[in-house]
């Protein structure tokens, strides 16, 4: 007997009841779409994490000034500047770095006609933005020359500038920070929130030196809050390390079986973590999401064992006339595949609105890949055949005279 | 043609040797209570025949259909079909035997409710691999011939039990099969239809030449066939040839 005929006796029975249909089918679309819905959600969060892991810049490391000790007392991490523009200069000599970019930061108060507005001032070179992969929106970044004369410009974060201006154009425009004028020479693309939750775009780049001197002066002349430092490559990121801290230990005559007073952290192994975590938290809730389908399907193996039950005359019937075991089997076995398959093509298209509704209201990246749609009817169709198969041989092992005597 | 009923020089098609059958009954304890329902029965029919059986109700006369029908398996003896020994079939050379070589009509037509005239008639011709457009058109054919060409679109319960019985027989006969097993045919239908049905039966049997085995209980019926074969408690008590009418 021919497949097409055999499925087209399924959907005529399945068409018979529509509301038993409908609501065994419901199962199944709310089943798969939970499962596309969470698949989705999860890749988004995964993208987000990988965007803002390449907004950092690539093969990074960040050394930042750690703990000492002097007479015996050991001083916190960070408690003492012991890392300096010079430090970041040697560093940079080394061959397996790319470029380095010290940094300094602090916090001030920024003024513009009658809008002021508090935020995080930090003071850079003009590597620092290629290396921490910031893109100019408008205008351009202050040159080395910039520094060596420490005059006042500032490149502004997006936030910054647009609370600071509004909807005026920043560029050539003169603000205060702590009261001395600077002038806006740049405004930088967006980037987004860090992987610490920390908005990068409301922030104000100002010359190192500049920084150092005006704004940010404290007691240690050259000293720096950190450091971003560029391998050449992702491979070498473990030999740059060890160089690094060979150096520096030599320049801060750091004596043996003595703690380094700094610490060299490497981003993109963080964000390597950050990212498993957000695959994993995606499985996780791709097999809760599962757990539904799987309901799904035990509903649907309980109609067809009541659709076997309903029918025994029919086979017997059937029977009478010649129907072969296989085919009892596969007329069963073929509703309850068409049940799934048909939720399934509703359950993804509800998925995808849902993912899409969800993209909408919050500005998460949402990701539907033809890989989840196919895994989700692979998963239908195994539920199909599990669940269908021991109703649809309950029907097939029937004995053609009992089948047949059945009131 | 005029092919004159000659069952002693017809090759046999069905022989039946020492066949018993029993059921087994679950017991109100759980016990198995072995019900015997046939007993030594012995009985040949030859092709082209037209045979009734007749029985009280519980005589086993539909016990003996079904396993004439291969619907039932018997408990021991011989059931040879067209020389086959059907006890060493499985489940599906008995299906394809029971959709080529046998057809049958029951008292309550069973036929498929949802499906119209000729989709029912269709069937036996789908479960033997025909393709749908073929089956269909075979189907309205055997339609026309038995009168219904113009109720092929209507469902079962649209039609008259008359009419539904011609499809069960339309439906019966779309794989030219040998045999016809008739179950009380003409039980649901009253007396004027039943003549009809049994014309029809008498046709099928001299100018076709298929071999119609009928239960029935009427004697005015049984009265078509050839030979009487009577069951009593399970034995067979008489096996007569009678003249034609």
């Amino acid at each position: 007997m021919n497949l097409f005929v055999i499925i087209g006796e399924a959907l005529r029975a399945l068409k018979l009841n529509r509301l038993r249909t409908g609501l065994t089918m419901l199962g199944m679309i709310i089943g798969v779409a939970a499962v596309v819905l969470m698949l989705s959600i999860g890749q988004g969060a995964q993208i987000n994490i990988n965007n803002t892991i390449a907004s950092m810049g690539s093969h990074l490391l960040i050394i930042v000034p750690g703990a000492t000790s002097s007479g015996g007392l050991r001083f916190g991490s960070g408690s003492v500047r012991t890392l300096t523009i010079s430090d970041a200069q040697a560093v940079a000599e080394l061959p397996s770095i790319e470029a380095t970019a010290p940094v300094i930061s602090g916090i001030a108060q920024l003024n513009y006609s009658s809008n002021n507005w508090s935020t995080s001032i930090t003071g850079v070179t003009p590597d620092y933005f290629s290396v921490s992969n910031w893109e100019i929106a408008d205008g351009a970044i202050f040159a080395e020359a910039d520094l060596r004369s420490a005059i006042r410009v500032a490149v502004l974060g997006n936030v910054t500038a647009e609370n600071l201006f509004g909807n005026e154009d920043p560029i050539g425009k003169t603000f205060r920070i702590a009261n001395k004028p600077f002038l806006v020479v740049g405004i930088l693309a967006v980037k987004g929130q860090s992987l610490s939750g920390r908005d990068q775009d409301d922030n104000v780049f100002v010359p190192i030196t500049t920084a150092q001197r005006q704004i940010l002066g404290n007691q240690f002349p050259g000293s720096i809050n950190h450091m971003l430092v560029q391998a050449k490559s992702s491979d070498t990121l473990d030999e740059a390390e060890t160089e690094i801290t060979q150096l520096l230990r030599q320049r801060h005559r750091i004596a043996d079986k003595t703690e380094n007073d700094f610490t060299v952290r490497n981003l993109t192994a963080l964000a390597t973590v950050a990212s498993t975590t957000a695959k994993v938290m995606a499985w996780m809730l791709g097999a809760i999401a599962s757990i539904s389908l799987f309901v799904g399907g035990i509903g649907i193996m309980n109609i067809m064992l009541v659709s076997v039950t309903e029918r025994t005359r029919e086979i017997g019937i059937r029977m009478a006339i010649g129907a072969s075991y296989q085919i009892i089997l596969m007329q069963f076995l073929l509703e309850a595949l068409v049940i799934c398959i048909l939720g399934g093509l509703m359950g993804v298209a509800l998925g995808i609105g849902g993912a899409w509704m969800v993209s909408q209201s919050t500005d998460m990246p949402i990701v539907v890949t033809f890989n989840m749609i196919g895994l989700a009817f692979l998963f239908v169709t195994v539920i199909g055949i599990f669940f269908g198969f021991y109703p649809a041989r309950k029907a097939a092992a029937l004995k053609p005279v009992d089948a047949l005597r059945y009131e | 043609m005029s092919v004159v009923n000659q069952p002693a020089s017809s090759p046999t098609l069905i022989q039946i040797d020492r066949l018993c059958k029993a059921y087994e009954l679950t017991g109100r304890s759980g016990e198995l209570i072995n019900q015997p329902v046939l007993f030594d029965i012995n009985l040949t029919i030859n092709q082209r025949e037209f045979v009734a059986i007749m029985g009280h109700s519980g005589s086993g006369k539909s016990t003996l259909m079904n396993i004439l029908g291969c619907l039932d398996t018997p408990t021991s003896g011989r059931y040879l079909l067209s020389g086959r020994d059907v006890a060493a079939l499985n489940g599906n050379e008995l299906a394809r035997i029971r959709n080529q070589n046998i057809g049958f009509v029951f008292q309550s037509f069973n036929l498929l409710k949802r499906m119209t005239a000729l989709e029912n008639v269709a069937i036996p011709l789908l479960y033997a691999g025909i393709g749908r457009k073929e089956s269909l058109k075979r189907s309205q054919e055997m339609l026309t011939l038995l009168g219904l060409g113009k109720h092929s679109d209507h469902l079962p319960n649209q039609l008259s039990g008359g009419q539904q019985q011609r499809v069960a027989i339309s439906r019966a006969l779309i794989n030219q099969p040998q045999l016809l097993l008739a179950d009380e045919p003409t039980g649901n239908l009253d007396t004027q239809t039943s003549y009809d049905i049994m014309t029809l039966f008498t046709q099928l049997n001299r100018n076709q030449g298929i071999t119609i085995v009928l239960i029935t209980h009427e004697n005015d019926i049984a009265s078509y066939a050839h030979r009487l074969i009577h069951l009593k408690d399970g034995h067979l008590v008489q096996n007569e040839a009678r003249l034609s009418s």
